[in-house]
């Protein structure tokens, strides 16, 4: 249990700092940005109680939008985020799976359901975030597009960190 | 009243979504103009602090470029000083200066933090209000505009930069003064904005240097940028045309926030001409 805690810890502390004081300064061609830190939410344990879930979704988000002078833009879209999770979970997880597979990382479940799974919450984040941001409809193609690239950036960034840190399966 | 809650239990997820989204959105909305920032922002202790120090060393990276820009300078203003001027009439009298009294002094800044990346960008510098920083000062550097002071801490203050959707300058063609408005392009390029409103009869040229207004909050001539095209979108019956901008917002890393003495008496005297009409 307090493993799980400092794991969980470390990931949210370095994911901050990764992304404020890295990918904060990386635009490719002025559309495509990663946002890597809804990394955290997404490789959260299966059991977190939802008011944690939500609760920590909202501190990931206010924390980094101290860093970004937009408050409550990415706290907003994290909640989403996070809401998405609990129904995406919840469709495709069975109840009794979650003893031996208690977080949802690629290495435990596998490549194809962890790509689904950060393509779709990556997508639902990033839709809401850029168009909250923007919050104008004439600028829509342009806004989409930014939408569709830096969701591929985000998910390729996701892909790589999930294999940079592949643990074989202890069973 | 106990179905009541079996049926919140049930549902709990999207219960809890509903309360931390509007919480959110309520604080995205309130917070977001910069008069009601409390806390959430990069002047705060913490990310204020960090910011500084991560530029510390960020700084070290690009010391080959300000050092540049500063020599550049130099040779500027080496080139304004009366030693380096001859006089060419033998009778000009030495006449002592009472006209000239200072209007605009300058604070210099660092800056700790900056972005070009987004719609709306914003720079945060490392000095405040016990500098004499204040809201609505201009803000330039050595090659340019940056933008406008909207936040001001005591030690830190916020500059609105050029590349923000609200920005706007007055700003004129340096050649024929024709004044129009200076904004940043739609398409979030840093290095692009329109010079906009300009009258129909002047008569611009590609190339054509673009500097600040009488009107702005900067001194006038102050450099924006150059025309690079004409053919955009007209706007009827003015001029609209796009602008090459002069400063390379992404390798800011020395400013200078402008100081008008007499901005207060400008903005007392307007808003007591708008109370009486």
């Amino acid at each position: 249990m307090s493993r799980v805690l400092l794991i969980n810890f470390l990931r949210f502390i370095s994911l901050i700092f990764l992304q404020v004081f890295l990918l904060k300064n990386i635009t490719l061609y002025n559309l495509s940005t990663p946002y890597l830190y809804i990394m955290f939410i997404l490789l959260l344990p299966f059991e977190t109680p939802n008011v944690l879930l939500f609760a920590l979704s909202f501190l990931m988000g206010i924390i980094i939008d101290a860093f970004y002078d937009t408050p409550g833009l990415h706290a907003a879209s994290c909640v989403l985020l996070a809401f998405v999770r609990i129904l995406f979970i919840s469709i495709t997880v069975q109840k009794e799976g979650f003893d031996n597979e208690p977080e949802p990382t690629l290495s435990v479940m596998g490549t194809r359901w962890f790509f689904t799974y950060a393509l779709i919450l990556t997508l639902a984040h990033h839709f809401f975030l850029f168009n909250l941001e923007v919050f104008r409809l004439s600028e829509i193609p342009f806004t989409l597009s930014r939408f569709v690239l830096s969701s591929i950036f985000t998910v390729f960034l996701m892909l790589l960190t999930g294999f940079l840190f592949y643990r074989k399966r202890e069973r | 009243m106990r179905n009541l809650l079996i049926f919140i239990n049930k549902y709990n997820a999207f219960f809890l979504f509903i309360i931390f989204e509007i919480s959110s959105l309520v604080i995205y909305i309130k917070f977001n103009s910069f008069q009601k920032a409390s806390f959430i922002n990069s002047t705060n202790k913490v990310t204020g602090t960090l910011y500084a120090q991560v530029n510390e060393l960020y700084s070290y990276l690009s010391l080959r470029e300000v050092n540049d820009s500063l020599a550049k300078e130099n040779a500027r203003l080496r080139g304004q000083l009366k030693s380096s001027f001859y006089i060419d009439s033998v009778n000009k009298k030495q006449v002592k200066d009472t006209i000239y009294k200072q209007q605009y002094t300058y604070i210099e800044a660092k800056v700790i933090n900056n972005s070009t990346n987004r719609s709306n960008n914003y720079i945060t510098i490392n000095r405040g209000s016990l500098q004499g920083v204040g809201k609505g000062m201009g803000v330039i550097c050595s090659s340019g505009i940056v933008g406008k002071v909207v936040f001001v801490g005591p030690h830190m203050s916020i500059v609105q930069s050029l590349l923000h959707k609200d920005s706007r300058f007055s700003a004129m063609l340096s050649k024929n003064k024709e004044i129009g408005y200076i904004e940043w392009s739609d398409d979030l390029d840093p290095h692009k904005g329109y010079l906009k409103d300009v009258s129909n009869n002047a008569q611009p040229h590609v190339g054509e240097e673009v500097v600040t207004s009488e009107f702005s909050l900067f001194p006038a001539g102050i450099p924006i940028g150059k025309v690079s095209n004409l053919r955009t979108k007209t706007g009827g019956f003015a001029l609209n045309m796009e602008v090459k901008l002069a400063v390379d917002y992404g390798k800011l890393q020395y400013v200078d926030v402008v100081v008008n003495k007499f901005a207060e008496e400008q903005a007392g005297l307007e808003a007591q001409q708008k109370k009486d009409e």
